[in-house]
């Protein structure tokens, strides 16, 4: 109980701060609409979009806007000196790094209900055909994308030329997780949308985000202990 | 270990001198004729790539959880080995490819995971190299998740449709083709054994010259 209230403590102070500047709110929003708008220009041919390009986008656009919105909540942390004090505070680790998750997963969440409508507009793809195998695929690649972001985003908060380091570390690792996402949502945006094959990738995604939370769990203390 | 490595280092070269006598040998492959011969090569790299990969994650994992500094160097030592037997994995494996699917590379699951997973072990390189002070404990985290992509990788094409052949195509292999087959990979093995062996103590020492340093300084 006093666990899942610690989570509750360190997510509410992140949204407190977030609700008052709203920063890294805005500016990954901004950032994910150019990241479509720029997509745009590569994959749409003759005003049609490329086969299969909405789904790559649209997930591209949450990978690239999330590890800027990773970046931005611990570089926050850097900047006021908090981090120690966050490591300093009577909390068990993994309440830290699970409510540092739930920020971020929130803040995610917000980013997608403009992403996702803006590219089913955009790229006339029928994203809310199927909404809970989409609900599905966006919760579960968002999950496993964060938790390793989180982790990483954490531990790089103490290391030199941090801004590169964290798409370098994160990118090759949760590319397995953006693949399931992209063929899952690739095969309910098809003419005759192939359920069996989403609920495949769904599956597979729920499998990363197993592996990716417990890992990301179990090193987060080691790694944040001096 | 240090006994045995100059007597276990001759061992491994003549292994490789005579391998290429032995690949000779071998019966050729009906469809794919003399280019089928990479193989022998290829997929020994890619269970030396394995070992490689499995030291640096157990050594990390130690590392991070003991402290120990010998871990630390086997975790270093695994990851550059990861790297350069990987790239030689990444070489045969399209060169093969062109000639017997006809295209240098081919996005199915083998080759994507095997890609992904010697790009984690080379972030942990330039994680190393780039983080700074305390970048090692970091880096161990990486070398974790890049370890728990090897079943991924080693079942990927027994679970999907890969051009890639599956994993049963070693127990079937014709007589003629097993010996040379297997040899090279002892050949292998052994030769990344030695190496992470000995960068394993490239990095202890470097690591106590680093300390003399600032030992010095003081």
């Amino acid at each position: 109980m006093r666990f899942v209230r610690d989570v509750w403590t360190v997510t509410r102070k992140d949204l407190l701060i977030e609700s008052r500047t709203r920063e890294i709110l805005l500016t990954t929003m901004f950032f994910a609409l150019a990241c479509v708008l720029v997509f745009a220009f590569g994959f749409v041919r003759e005003g049609r979009p490329v086969q299969d390009a909405a789904a790559g986008i649209l997930w591209i656009a949450i990978a690239f806007s999330g590890t800027l919105a990773l970046g931005r909540a611990f570089e926050r942390e850097r900047q006021g000196e908090t981090l120690r004090a966050l490591l300093m505070s009577p909390i068990d680790r993994p309440a830290l790094y699970l409510g540092k998750l739930l920020g971020i997963l929130i803040l995610l969440s917000a980013v997608e209900l403009l992403v996702v409508p803006l590219v089913a507009l955009m790229f006339q793809a029928p994203l809310f055909d199927h909404p809970l195998l989409m609900l599905g695929l966006l919760a579960a690649g968002t999950l496993g994308f964060a938790a390793v972001g989180t982790l990483f985003a954490a531990m790089l908060v103490r290391a030199r030329s941090r801004d590169v380091m964290l798409p370098v570390l994160l990118y090759p690792i949760t590319v397995p997780g953006i693949i399931a996402g992209v063929r899952g949502t690739a095969a309910l945006l098809q003419p005759e949308a192939d359920q069996p094959m989403a609920l495949a990738w769904l599956a597979m995604l729920v499998f990363f985000d197993v592996v990716f939370v417990t890992m990301s769990l179990w090193t987060f203390e080691p790694v944040m202990t001096d | 270990m240090r006994k045995l490595f100059t007597p276990l280092a001759v061992v491994t070269g003549a292994m490789f001198a005579y391998a290429p006598f032995m690949i000779l040998d071998a019966p050729y492959e009906s469809t794919m004729g003399l280019v089928q011969k990479i193989f022998y090569f290829h997929a020994s790299c890619g269970m030396a790539m394995f070992l490689a990969a499995f030291a640096s994650g157990i050594g990390s994992a130690v590392f991070l959880f003991s402290r120990k500094a010998w871990a630390d160097h086997l975790a270093v030592a695994g990851a550059e080995l990861t790297s350069i037997i990987g790239l030689i994995v990444l070489v045969t494996g399209p060169l093969w490819a062109r000639k017997a699917w006809g295209v240098w590379w081919q996005w199915d699951a083998r080759l994507t995971s095997t890609l992904v997973m010697w790009m984690i072990f080379n972030a942990y390189l330039l994680l190393r190299r780039y983080g700074g002070p305390g970048s090692e404990r970091l880096a161990a985290a990486v070398a974790l998740f890049g370890m728990a992509n090897v079943p991924f990788v080693y079942w990927s094409v027994n679970v999907w449709r890969t051009l890639h052949p599956k994993t049963s195509v070693i127990p079937s292999l014709v007589p003629g083709m097993r010996g040379p087959f297997w040899y090279c990979v002892v050949a292998f093995l052994l030769l990344s054994t030695l190496l992470l062996a000995m960068r394993s103590d490239l990095e202890r020492r470097r690591q106590q010259l680093d300390e003399l340093y600032l030992a010095a300084e003081e």
